[in-house]
């Protein structure tokens, strides 16, 4: 029995899409994806308007100085760049526990090639990465082939690497960074006409490509956002942008003092490469797409053809190589290596970073800029804290109960997107 | 035994003949034969346990025939493995689909076949390639090709499946209980696109255990009994009760096995 004439599936239509109807529209439906639990960069964006505010009223002489803007970023640099690292393995549904001594450790081969061995800063810088990169490669060899859950190989790693810088270091010993090259990333700024050329090229970059997106879908006849919406976002960012080099632009010096202190670090068009090189690889390449089905549904990603161990492989070392940039920052800051370097809160400050940012523990949702917005978020805290209170173990307590909270914020987003079916 | 495949005109797309299959000593296929027509939904059917995974698991090149002769649209061919079955256009769908939940409808039905223009994932293509394979299936349950599979509902998931596998030029779709999970609604929009996806000239194989959903949209009726094919006919020819006999007994009245090959089974 077979019917000739076939009703169409459903009344719904595919050409009604959303989308053409300006900013009310895209409002409604961040509205919805909010409601429906996807709560994107909401809770970072909440956490620094909060935490400004906090600080600002208990330490307003110390926390709201240019001086103090200018460290917070240098303090969250680092941060930032070992939780982009993260965000590949978060993305897998995975962890990386010692990725806080392989930045250690990089930064030790840093330092001893450096220092000791008098080797020129890009040899040095090469060889900490290549550290890296061995290190992320040995993880995913256990992880990915040999089938070890990450979060064991990981905190083995963890006492290993800690081991292993004692040895390059040489037990309670400091290893001294002298090239200029290094120190200058987190000690120096930028010219500042220099810095307001930067700015210049980061909105204009952002307004080109996103409308050359826009423009290249109109000519493939599919919907396009409206460009009211695009508007915004151009002018949102240029806010955001413009007030960032302006602040940083102001003398920071005492009165009186002898040299001048103003411009962007140099440490942020760094990390700002970072942030569109390592977004175009998870958003615009295969390798990215794959990331995420990996992490969505490692089975279906295997029926699908696509190599998962090899997935995990990469994104292994991606995580380990920026830890070692991570650890070369924070040489660059501390002008020297411990065998500290690296450790204490760093790693969960990290995590805590990517979490915040809305990269999901369980894998599979997650951005680069994630790390950027979650780590400005954690470099706050790490900033003010010590100024509202001298007690470390305060200071430890309230970073752990912050830890908790961002895991907590993303536990019961994942059970509402279960809910409502996103 | 009686094989009551019809005398046709077209040629089969898929022949298979005298297939067997072991798993050890247990012998899952016995001298099965099966016949797939281009632009007709063949029913496997079959109790549990009968062989019809394992069957069509061979086809997909997941397991290899112990022996037999596979022929498709008109040649010999050996499958080794899922690759050389979707290099013949033959696509299945799994009846746990195999999405991924946190990506979109379009990046699911790329998956793993992604279009690039060098280092680029080429998405305009890519959206409106899908665009127009669901449209080609008259699907316009979707509201948009860059939601998130995740959101969809049961039915839109399979609607998602389906026309992943016909995307590649595939000339035999093989769906594994594609109603067995939907509701009334959405098995219905499902049986829709099953009949449509014959229409549009591919052979279409739908394993079921749904005799309403044999009846409605299939051509040809194939019985599995514990690991021999009991009979292939053409659904006009039957009536419920008698496929129902097919698959419980291996025989009803004329059709089906021999009483003693259909006793011997059993006992086997």
């Amino acid at each position: 029995m077979s019917t000739t004439e076939t009703p169409p599936v459903s009344q719904f239509d595919l050409e009604t899409t959303p989308g053409q109807g300006g900013i009310g529209e895209a409002a409604g439906a961040y509205r919805d994806r909010i409601k429906g639990g996807d709560l994107g960069a909401l809770p970072a964006m909440f956490g620094v308007v909060v935490l400004v505010i906090v600080f600002g009223i208990l330490e307003p002489d110390t926390f709201l100085t240019e001086q103090n803007f200018a460290n917070l970023i240098n303090q969250g640099a680092a941060i930032m760049v070992l939780a982009m690292g993260l965000v590949f393995v978060l993305l897998l549904g995975e962890i990386d526990l010692s990725a806080g001594f392989t930045a250690g450790t990089g930064a030790a081969i840093l330092g001893v090639t450096l220092t000791e061995h008098g080797w020129a800063w890009p040899l040095a810088v090469l060889a900490a990465l290549a550290t890296g990169v061995a290190i992320g490669f040995t993880i995913a060899l256990l992880v990915a082939r040999l089938g070890i859950p990450s979060f064991v190989v990981s905190l083995a790693y963890f006492l290993g690497l800690q081991g292993a810088m004692l040895l390059i270091i040489g037990e309670g010993g400091t290893i001294p960074i002298r090239n200029d090259a290094i120190l200058t990333i987190m000690n120096k700024n930028m010219p500042v006409v220099l810095g307001w050329l930067f700015a210049l090229i980061v909105i204009g970059g952002f307004a080109g490509t996103s409308m050359w997106a826009i423009q290249s879908r109109r000519k493939a006849g599919l919907q396009t956002p409206a460009l009211s919406v695009w508007a915004m976002k151009v002018v949102g960012l240029a806010l955001v942008v413009l007030v960032f080099v302006y602040l940083l632009s102001q003398e920071r010096q005492r009165p009186n003092a002898p040299i001048t202190i103003q411009g962007v670090p140099w440490v942020v068009p760094l990390v700002a490469v970072l942030v569109v090189g390592l977004s175009f690889l998870l958003t615009r390449t295969g390798f990215g797409r794959h990331v995420y089905a990996v992490g969505g549904n490692a089975e279906a990603a295997r029926r699908a053809g696509i190599g998962v161990p090899n997935i995990k492989t990469v994104c292994f070392i991606l995580c380990s190589t920026l830890a070692v940039v991570a650890g070369i920052l924070i040489a660059s800051r501390d002008n020297s290596v411990s065998p500290t370097t690296g450790g204490a809160q760093t790693l969960l400050y990290a995590v805590g970073a990517a979490v915040i940012g809305g990269t999901s523990l369980f894998g599979g949702r997650g951005k680069i800029y994630d790390a950027v917005t979650g780590g400005l978020v954690i470099a706050i805290i790490a900033n003010g804290l010590p100024l509202v209170t001298q007690k470390s173990g305060t200071q430890f307590i309230i970073n752990g109960l912050v830890l908790l909270l961002a895991a907590s914020v993303d536990a019961i987003s994942r059970r509402r997107t279960a809910a409502t079916g996103r | 035994m009686t094989k009551s495949v019809e005398g046709q005109q077209r040629d089969p797309l898929l022949s298979l003949r005298g297939i067997n299959k072991s798993f050890g000593a247990v012998q899952v296929l016995r001298d099965v034969d099966f016949d797939v027509r281009a632009g007709e939904v063949t029913a496997l059917v079959g109790d549990n346990g009968a062989g019809k995974s394992t069957l069509i698991k061979c086809v997909a090149g997941i397991h290899p025939f112990d022996h037999g002769d596979m022929v498709f649209e008109g040649q010999p061919v050996t499958i080794h493995g899922p690759k050389d079955a979707n290099a013949l256009g033959i696509e299945i769908v799994y009846q746990d689909l195999a999405l991924c939940d946190n990506l979109d409808v379009v990046h699911n039905m790329f998956l793993g076949r992604e279009v690039k223009s060098g280092l680029t994932l080429n998405e305009t293509e890519m959206e409106k390639r899908a665009g127009t394979t669901l449209k080609s299936l008259s699907v316009r349950t979707l509201r948009s090709l860059r939601q998130n599979v995740s959101s969809l509902s049961g039915g839109q998931r399979q609607t998602v499946a389906i026309a992943r596998a016909v995307l590649w030029n595939s000339k035999l779709v093989i769906l594994d209980e594609p109603t067995a999970a939907l509701g009334v609604a959405q098995t219905e929009q499902v049986l829709n696109l099953v009949r449509r996806l014959a229409e549009n000239g591919l052979g279409v194989v739908l394993i079921t255990h749904n005799m309403n959903d044999v009846f409605q949209v299939a051509d040809s009726i194939a019985c599995l009994y514990l690991g021999q094919m009991a009979a292939q006919v053409r659904a006009k020819d039957v009536n419920n009760s008698q496929v129902v006999e097919l698959i419980t007994a291996g025989r009803s009245g004329d059709l089906g096995l021999q009483p003693q090959v259909a006793a011997e089974a059993g006992v086997a």
